[in-house]
């Protein structure tokens, strides 16, 4: 796959980032982008997550720009799916509440962290989340319907608990989640890493609510969506203050990623998910990999 | 279940809220690329300060930290900042709508939550934690 071998390559494009003029890089992060937006969707993983090791690797901007541009792109998807999700009732707001309000406090200082570490330990832990993720991708497996023996006491006080109708199956799914304490440590968690690398959470957020808290997967799925749209808007403020937006960066990533989603979509009755999703597995291999190898000082410089 | 109308007010201001982030976001864009709006930092320089650290490319470009880009609105590269401002601040306005709404319905435990998170969120675009002016 080209992105894959361009993981790779990429120092030596990146180092010559300023012979080229603005607007040729401008039209390759769009593809690119677009290329991310259809294979996010054929993965079933959110575009954040592909976003900054393969843009971080391919492209000259610096790693604050890239995780100002990964964060708002984690954020637009979120903001975008939320009210479909919420009307459907595959979102709870009552769910994401409690989970994106620690999480929100965690992505700020996530974000504040990210500034403050040298781009080096910063491109080395990067490299072991993107390496971690592949491991949790690979090995977790969603539960449809978790048991839930009962409400834990926090559960109770937030009113965690309600119904959805499944479309699928065209029945009520009715629902209530457990382990709430480990629940908002582990968003605690995801909020820090997702603040600090400009991350879309998804693959974190979904096997905490399901595997965790018991939430069935088509819930988890889409209050993930939610959250994230919560908790990267916290994050969100501490890049735009401390100038990591960078127009000419966010606006096609979030223009490529939206329209690649839509293509996505529609190819996505013709394609083997899980054949992409091997394929995106390895590509994220070895985009940490090379963000580490880098991070480490071995090979070249981003 | 209870929270329904809180959830279908909160997607009704998600929708109108993204897609007017979203449309100046655009817009900021396209006046930017076509030249029609002056931008703050030029595209022809932005090659060669891109691959710095934040801190390194404000103070080459002057670019204003903080909520310094209010100032440069009429640049086309802060009014995309705008979008992007306005995108992060659609949470805060879908919270505070749905706040009286959570209090007339004596729903304290669920005001109580979205009133933190309100405060978290407006705390975080202060700017007073990036250290911003």
């Amino acid at each position: 796959m080209a992105l894959a071998l361009g993981a790779f390559s990429a120092p030596a494009a990146a180092a010559d980032g300023g012979a080229v003029s603005w607007w040729v890089w401008g039209i390759a992060l769009f593809a690119v982008c677009f290329a991310i937006g259809i294979v996010a969707v054929l993965a079933g993983v959110g575009g954040g997550v592909l976003f900054v090791p393969i843009v971080g690797g391919l492209f000259p901007f610096h790693l604050d720009f890239v995780r100002g541009a990964g964060l708002l792109v984690a954020l637009t998807g979120a903001l975008s799916a939320g009210p479909g999700l919420l009307r459907s009732g595959l979102a709870s707001l009552r769910l994401a509440g409690p989970l994106a309000l620690v999480g929100s406090v965690t992505s700020i200082l996530g974000a504040l962290l990210g500034f403050a570490l040298p781009t080096t330990l910063l491109q080395t832990a990067l490299g072991l989340i993107i390496l971690a993720i592949v491991v949790l991708m690979a090995l977790a497996r969603g539960s449809d319907h978790p048991r839930v023996p009962a409400l834990d006491p926090l559960a109770a006080l937030f009113g965690l608990h309600g119904t959805f109708h499944d479309a699928s199956a065209d029945h009520e799914v009715h629902w209530k989640v457990h382990r709430t304490p480990a629940g908002l440590a582990a968003f605690g968690v995801i909020g820090l890493v997702g603040g600090m690398f400009g991350l879309g959470a998804g693959w974190a957020n979904v096997p905490a609510l399901n595997l965790l808290m018991g939430a069935p997967i088509k819930l988890a799925v889409g209050t993930s969506g939610l959250a994230i749209s919560i908790i990267n808007s916290a994050a969100a403020w501490i890049y735009i203050a401390r100038g990591a937006v960078l127009p000419v960066v966010v606006a096609p990533s979030i223009l490529g990623i939206m329209l690649g989603a839509r293509i996505g979509v529609l190819l996505l009755q013709k394609a083997s998910p899980a054949a992409v999703r091997r394929t995106v597995i390895v590509l994220l291999a070895l985009a940490g990999l090379r963000s580490l190898l880098v991070g480490l000082g071995i090979g070249a410089s981003s | 279940m209870s929270g329904e109308h809180e959830q279908a007010l909160y997607a009704r201001w998600l929708s109108a809220g993204t897609h007017i982030g979203l449309a100046v976001l655009a817009a900021g864009f396209i006046l930017y690329v076509t030249g029609a709006l002056d931008p703050v930092v030029s595209f022809d320089r932005l090659p060669a300060v891109w691959s710095l650290p934040v801190d390194r490319y404000i103070a080459l470009t002057g670019w204003p930290s903080g909520w310094g880009w209010l100032r440069s609105l009429g640049r086309a590269d802060a009014l995309s900042v705008g979008g992007v401002a306005l995108l992060s601040a659609v949470t805060i306005a879908c919270y505070a709508r749905i706040l009286p709404e959570l209090l007339r319905r004596g729903e304290r435990v669920q005001a109580a939550l979205a009133l933190a998170q309100i405060l978290v969120l407006l705390a975080a675009a202060s700017g007073v934690f990036a250290g911003a002016h």
